[in-house]
């Protein structure tokens, strides 16, 4: 590779640095296809023609794409609920449970409250979902901020917990009378709306709006600011008069609000019913895409895009060449084993 | 209700809970080396299915064993690959892990869903053969649950009386003063990541192939969480795992009794107590956690230039 690297270096690139980041990940995505070829192959397959199929099936029509769109829409949220608290160096592994949550309060709004209109209804759902989400946020916050127990085990501890109450709610009180692992369907009104005539609901502006707001917020505002004192230094933030432990608190919460989103619009938008263990690591999921972006809103939306693409493929390959739902997981473990391998072939540039 | 069933809820209890000592042990070992593996649930995933696959094709159930052991071992290094050598996140790189066990376990097990094996033969205790058969049967347990606190000893005299526990707590602790001391950091990490491979491939085998005898996908269903949850629990000492898995399985054994006696209280609550007795006993430790948790935990060794 160092040829390459040495004429990309003379044709004299003012991005030099983009450029390498570019041919990097394109190179760790070829990687991660390969090996699953590999694995594809041992498994009596073919993987020329699955890539086929995956590619055309996601990016080829305007409803594969609209299907990678839904499947992209909780990833970003979840992964924002990861990404803010990042920046003061809160790690919320939590993110599983507090969907889990939201989903739970979402619920409890549409069935205790399934006569009103959809547009008191939905709202409602929103705020009840953010609640459950950011309640079950507060308990690691909290705990972080007295200082008694670290956010990273209690949030992976009550990540167990969510969809135990999620699961004691449906079978002892809110199961449908033919099914007792999920609720009734939702009525109606109880459903986000969706857009261009495609299964993408409302929850994708709502993603699109709150990266957005993160960014600015972080950019341009005293709150941003404070916060990148607090991920730089605590002690001198705190000794500056920077409120640091509400901080820790109120950001955990507010990550847990976007998760509680991200469950709500998961049972109000794509199910529309509660299921017990719906979510098949959504949140787990968030939590990569958040660390292998850097943190950073464009970064979330483009990782998110590439994970969604494969997840997506991989209910097209379930049916075309009979593959377990699951196996997909393999491809998008390689992916991310390369990115997190970070391979050093083409720029050689100095560990810290 | 009768002493039969309470000793019925007994030994299923110690059936469910052996699966989880295992892998809680090979925990520890990974944390205290400093390493935090979340992917505990994709290695025993692994583990489980290739094991199972092996004595479903082979009818030998210690073969399929030994291959579940490996296949922890193994799936262990993918996570010491990029942890220690290529420095990589760890519990990102845990999570993957998980992804990864979920898939590849699926291939694994797919042409074995529906497959009868012939599980891990019961050994009887030698001095129960003269008690009714009736009670006999109970406490008619496999080679792995007889191991399993022997194991759970075994372990704590590695870490805390041999040298190489020594030197694998110390990487816990220090790593920059235990390459000081002249021990190698990354390859203490690789060994007891490996070891601790070993033991949740060992917990998966009695899952697979002695408890449930059957494959299903994601099969786990939350033990490798129970295990990290339980580690810290028991202050990542292997003889409170013991304690520690003894209360899971309880609870497990607790709700049968209540259930038995038709009592109604959801199983799913019940589920929920080992968790929430580890978040309350971390309340309770407060301050003092510090000193019990290894101090690099989940840092990154850079190595020494």
């Amino acid at each position: 590779m160092l040829p390459i690297r040495n004429a990309i270096k003379r044709s004299g690139f003012v991005r030099q640095k983009t450029v390498n980041a570019v041919v990097r990940y394109i190179f760790m995505m070829v990687l991660a296809f390969l090996l699953f070829g590999i694995i594809l192959l041992i498994s009596g397959k073919d993987p020329i023609q699955s890539y086929k199929d995956i590619f055309s099936s996601t990016l080829g029509s305007a409803y594969g794409f609209s299907e990678v769109i839904v499947i992209m829409t909780p990833l970003l949220l979840t992964a924002l609920a990861v990404a803010l608290p990042s920046r003061i160096i809160l790690i919320n592994v939590g993110v599983e449970g507090q969907l889990y949550m939201g989903a739970c309060f979402a619920t409890w709004g549409a069935l205790a409250f399934g006569d009103l209109p959809a547009g008191i209804l939905v709202p409602l759902m929103i705020l009840l979902g953010m609640i459950g989400g950011s309640l079950w946020a507060f308990i690691p916050g909290y705990l972080r901020a007295m200082g008694i127990v670290n956010e990273t085990i209690t949030t992976l501890l009550l990540n167990s917990v969510a969809p135990m109450i999620v699961s004691f709610f449906i079978f002892g009180f809110w199961h449908s009378p033919m099914d007792t692992n999920k609720t009734p369907n939702f009525s109606p009104s109880a459903r986000l709306p969706t857009l261009f005539n495609t299964r993408i609901d409302l929850s994708l502006v709502f993603a699109l709006v709150l990266l957005t707001l993160f960014w600015l917020v972080m950019k341009y505002t005293r709150w941003g600011l404070e916060m990148k004192a607090i991920g730089g230094n605590p002690q001198a933030a705190r000794r500056n008069g920077i409120p640091v432990k509400l901080y820790l608190i109120s950001i955990m919460c507010i990550g847990g609000a976007i998760a509680g989103l991200a469950g709500m619009a998961q049972v109000s938008g794509f199910y529309g019913v509660l299921l017990a263990n719906f979510s098949r690591g959504i949140g787990f999921m968030g939590f990569l895409i958040s660390w292998l972006a850097g943190g950073s809103p464009l970064g979330i939306i483009l990782t998110s895009f590439v994970i969604s693409i494969i997840i997506s493929g991989g209910n097209l390959l379930q049916l075309t060449i009979n593959l377990p739902y699951a196996a997909i997981n393999v491809l998008l473990a390689f992916t991310l084993f390369v990115v997190l391998a970070r391979p050093n072939f083409l720029t050689q540039r100095k560990e810290a | 209700m009768t002493l039969l069933s309470v000793l019925g809820v007994l030994s299923s209890a110690i059936f469910s809970g052996t699966s989880l000592l295992y892998t809680t042990l090979g925990e520890i070992i990974d944390q205290r080396s400093g390493i935090v593996n979340l992917g505990l649930e994709g290695v025993m995933l692994v583990s489980a299915s290739a094991g199972f696959a092996v004595t479903a094709i082979t009818d030998n159930p210690y073969l399929g064993v030994l291959v579940s052991i490996i296949a922890g071992g193994l799936m262990n290094m993918i996570l010491g690959f990029l942890v220690i050598s290529r420095r990589a996140n760890q519990l990102a790189s845990g999570l993957a892990l998980m992804f990864f066990g979920f898939g590849l376990s699926a291939l694994i097990g797919s042409s074995f869903v529906g497959t009868k094996i012939k599980g891990l033969p019961r050994l009887p205790l030698p001095g129960l053969s003269n008690l009714p058969m009736l009670y006999s049967s109970l406490f008619n347990f496999d080679l792995l649950i007889y191991l399993a606190i022997p194991m759970a000893i075994l372990v704590w005299w590695l870490l805390f009386r041999t040298r190489w526990g020594l030197g694998l707590r110390a990487v816990g602790e220090n790593a920059d003063t235990t390459f000081a001391s002249g021990r190698n950091p990354l390859l203490i990490r690789y060994q007891a990541l490996f070891v601790g491979g070993l033991l949740a491939g060992l917990g998966a085998a009695h899952l697979s192939i002695a408890y449930t005898m059957n494959w299903t996908e994601y099969m786990t269903a939350g033990r490798g969480f129970i295990a990290v949850a339980l580690v810290i629990f028991s202050k990542w000492n292997p003889l409170r795992a013991i304690v520690g898995a003894l209360l899971f399985s309880g609870a497990v054994a607790f709700q049968l009794l209540l259930q038995s006696s038709g009592i109604q209280i959801s199983p799913f609550l019940l589920d929920t107590i080992p968790y929430v007795i580890t978040i309350i006993v971390l309340i309770a430790w407060g301050g003092t956690r510090r000193h019990t948790a290894p101090a690099s935990l989940g840092r990154v060794y850079q190595g020494s230039e």
